[in-house]
């Protein structure tokens, strides 16, 4: 708050109280006329007295005004003698909540991945976190949207199993597929988006994925592996199924190539605590099966 | 009605100019037997009983009555009501107000003068004062005195009387709001913190403050119901009054004195005495006169005494007082207990035909469609279902549609007792099935065991090429 605005609500506040007490003061004696002299129908407005112990609530409301003045921040940038803060409250309410729940998320988090899929309370916390931390990019069921992995099929860019899907929540994955475009040309774009329909045993052109092939062989290897089985290493996506992160249209292929992709998993370590991502992994890995046995 | 200044010392009106803030008169009440004290003690037992010992119940393995703010949930014996059932409350105290509005128009204050808490503990509280400080002209003597060991000592034993019974007070009221046996340990083994002691402390020092030193200062300025209740009164409306054409002109006689020139109002000051508020009955019907019939009472022993006919101020109507006849049927009166009787009649259709579930469909965010295998449209949504009943229930889902549409994965959903639980639900249908856009999807939640159905309307999109 700027420093005019700052004297201005001290004075305000300040100036009311002063004006409240004088108003008391002021008016601590009446005329002695039975009516104040309003008459509204007829109704005559009497001059009737408060009752002290009123006037006494009033006087405790200004002095309890006072002490909250000095004791929480209300005039103007004053913080007060008792350094509340929202942010404080916040982080204390945070840290208590925190606490409470402590206890149960100790209790899940001993539990291993088969009991975890298993156990009803897991799966309902995990869920719960699922839908606060996750559904955002891979939606409500998992079952992702473009660019973000859907988490009910069997395929695991980054490795499939409960200790990866953990580390991905806690640490985070980036993926970078460079731009291929400047380097291999219009031309070669299209080849190698044919080579991948091949590799995909998808409808292709055999002379392009044929011409494609050389410069698989020298930059796409690198990454997707000679048959373009991926790496979960690199995080490199298995070229081999029908299973595509941005799209498996034609288009969608070569754009890829010719412009790259990055994909961003951001680390959730510092909004969930190790034993919730353990909730939470045990929960992601349930998903795949649990679609497995609804089919 | 020109009485002549009260001639009681306790309450001398000052003239002339005068502080605006005026200083509480104590009011010291004598205390007086009769039909209608016997009529409020008979009442006000069984509800006093009923108000500490509610709390003590239990119905299954919880308490039969609690209002768990925390958990939001208020359980009233087989019945637990959820924040979305408020309506329900506001329905209950309409009932309750016109409750009140009928009583009123026809015996007036009936409620302030005998059930008010206010009343009943501001009663409890001048019978303990009777108790440990004597009666009336004792207690004035007692006020006047310089302070000596045994005003201490009366002083002191009233004081704690007061709280005590005031802690008995607040304990079972926050034993409303808490499970009353763990507050009642707690209380007692000194392991008492937080907010349930705050409240208890606080409801303490109310009850102490309010049936102690505030009494009838609460009726006068404080309650609302007070001021508005004159708008429902009317000529036939019930009223403590006195007979002033019988009364007048009053004055003291001897009791064997035959023939004079005066009315029946021997002008003995035993109305003033005994009346809580403080007021004359004889100067007419009074803001203050909140009804409780204690200057009733105590005409009738005098009447006695003089052999008089009882009934010089007695509970009558405008009408009467004026000659005539009072008309208990009025369409005022008629009125407002109709609307009762009939919205109570709805209520209970409302508690009872209440369907203890609740579904809110919330449409995925991330994607309007998906294409998924099996040249499939599916569609993500989050299903908040809500178990208001104290029993575990299965629900099944069913989809109500113009499409084929398929839930994957849910078939049924195991709620227990009052849990709200998220469903992650995927819609799919074929393709080639979706001709619109936007379809309308109808999706309902039964309970297997009892056939009660609640359902949402939501939409499921797709392509059109």
């Amino acid at each position: 708050m700027s420093n005019i605005w700052h004297w201005f609500v001290i004075a305000g506040t300040i100036g009311s109280l002063v004006w409240f007490l004088w108003l008391l003061f002021a008016n601590r004696q009446t005329s002695g006329d039975e009516t104040t002299g309003h008459t509204s129908d007829g109704i005559d407005e009497f001059d009737n007295p408060l009752p002290a112990w009123w006037v006494g609530l009033f006087v405790l409301s200004i002095v309890f005004a006072l002490g909250y003045l000095a004791y929480y921040p209300g005039l103007g940038n004053v913080p007060g003698t008792g350094g509340w803060t929202s942010t404080g409250q916040l982080e204390r309410e945070q840290s208590a909540h925190d606490a409470r729940f402590a206890g149960l998320y100790a209790d899940l988090a001993s539990l291993d991945q088969p009991a975890l899929h298993s156990d009803r309370l897991a799966r309902q916390v995990g869920r719960r976190l699922f839908i606060n931390h996750c559904s955002t990019c891979h939606g409500v069921t998992g079952r992702g949207s473009a660019g973000f992995p859907d988490l009910t099929d069997d395929e695991w860019i980054w490795g499939a199993g409960f200790e990866n899907v953990k580390s991905a929540i806690l640490r985070g994955r980036t993926a970078i597929m460079p731009p291929w475009g400047p380097a291999i040309g219009e031309d070669g774009v299209a080849d190698v988006t044919q080579t991948v329909l091949k590799m995909a045993g998808r409808q292709h052109d055999s002379a392009a994925a044929a011409r494609g092939e050389t410069h698989y062989k020298t930059v796409c290897i690198a990454c997707h592996g000679l048959t373009g089985e991926g790496s979960a290493i690199l995080g490199a996506p298995d070229l081999t199924n029908d299973i595509w992160l941005y799209g498996g249209s034609v288009e969608a292929i070569a754009t890829g190539i010719r412009d790259g992709r990055t994909g961003m998993m951001p680390s959730q370590a510092d909004l969930l605590t190790e034993d919730k991502a353990h909730v939470l992994a045990g929960y992601v890995t349930s998903l795949q099966s649990a679609r497995a046995a609804a089919q | 009605m020109n009485g002549s200044p009260t001639e009681d010392p306790i309450r001398l009106e000052g003239f002339g100019p005068r502080d605006l803030y005026q200083r509480r008169e104590k009011i010291f009440t004598r205390y007086i037997g009769g039909i209608f004290q016997k009529l409020r003690f008979f009442t006000g037992w069984p509800l006093l009983t009923g108000y500490f010992l509610l709390p003590w119940l239990n119905w299954g393995e919880r308490q039969a009555v609690l209002f768990d703010l925390p958990a939001r949930e208020f359980h009233i014996l087989g019945l637990t009501f959820w924040p979305q059932d408020l309506w329900l409350l506001g329905w209950l105290l309409i009932i309750a107000a016109f409750g009140l509005f009928t009583v009123t128009t026809l015996v007036g204050r009936l409620w302030c003068g005998y059930t008010c808490p206010q009343t009943v503990w501001t009663a409890i509280f001048m019978w303990v004062e009777q108790v440990t400080e004597g009666p009336r002209h004792q207690r004035v003597r007692l006020e006047q005195s310089p302070w000596t060991i045994e005003k201490l000592r009366k002083r002191t034993f009233k004081h704690a009387m007061w709280l005590g019974w005031a802690f008995l007070t607040g304990f079972t009221f926050v034993g409303y709001f808490t499970p009353v046996r763990e507050l009642a340990v707690d209380f007692f083994t000194l392991d008492i913190a937080g907010w349930a002691g705050l409240w208890t402390l606080f409801f303490t020092l109310a009850t102490y403050i309010n049936a102690g030193w505030l009494r009838e200062q609460v009726c006068i300025y404080m309650c609302p119901y007070a001021r508005f209740q004159s708008a429902m009164f009317d000529k036939d409306t019930l009223i403590v009054s006195y007979d002033a054409i019988r009364g007048e002109p009053r004055g003291s006689r001897k009791r064997t004195a035959a023939a004079h020139e005066l009315g029946d109002c021997v002008d003995c000051q035993l109305c003033v005495q005994v009346c809580p508020t403080g007021i004359d009955i004889r100067n007419g019907l009074q803001y203050e006169c909140i009804g409780c019939a204690h200057c009733i009472d105590a005409c009738a022993q005098v009447m006695d005494k003089m052999d008089y006919a009882p009934g010089l101020i007695r509970y009558t109507t405008e009408h009467e007082l004026s000659g005539g006849q009072t008309r208990w049927f009025r369409l005022r009166s008629m009125g407002y207990g109709a609307a009762v009787v009939l919205m109570t009649c709805l209520f209970t259709a409302a508690v009872f035909l209440r369907i203890p579930f609740e579904v809110d469909v919330l449409r995925e965010r991330g994607e309007l469609y998906q294409h998924v295998a099996g040249n499939q449209i599916a569609n993500q949504y989050r299903l908040r279902v809500l178990n208001k009943s104290q029993h575990a229930a299965r629900l099944s889902l069913s989809l109500d549609s113009s499409l084929p549409l398929q839930a994957l994965g849910v078939t049924h959903i195991d709620a227990a007792a009052g849990e709200l639980l998220d469903i992650p639900l995927e819609l799919t249908a074929p393709v080639d099935s979706i001709r619109v856009p936007n379809t309308e999807v109808r999706i309902q939640i039964c309970e297997v065991d009892s056939d009660l159905c609640v359902s949402e309307v939501t939409r499921f999109l797709g392509p059109i090429e």
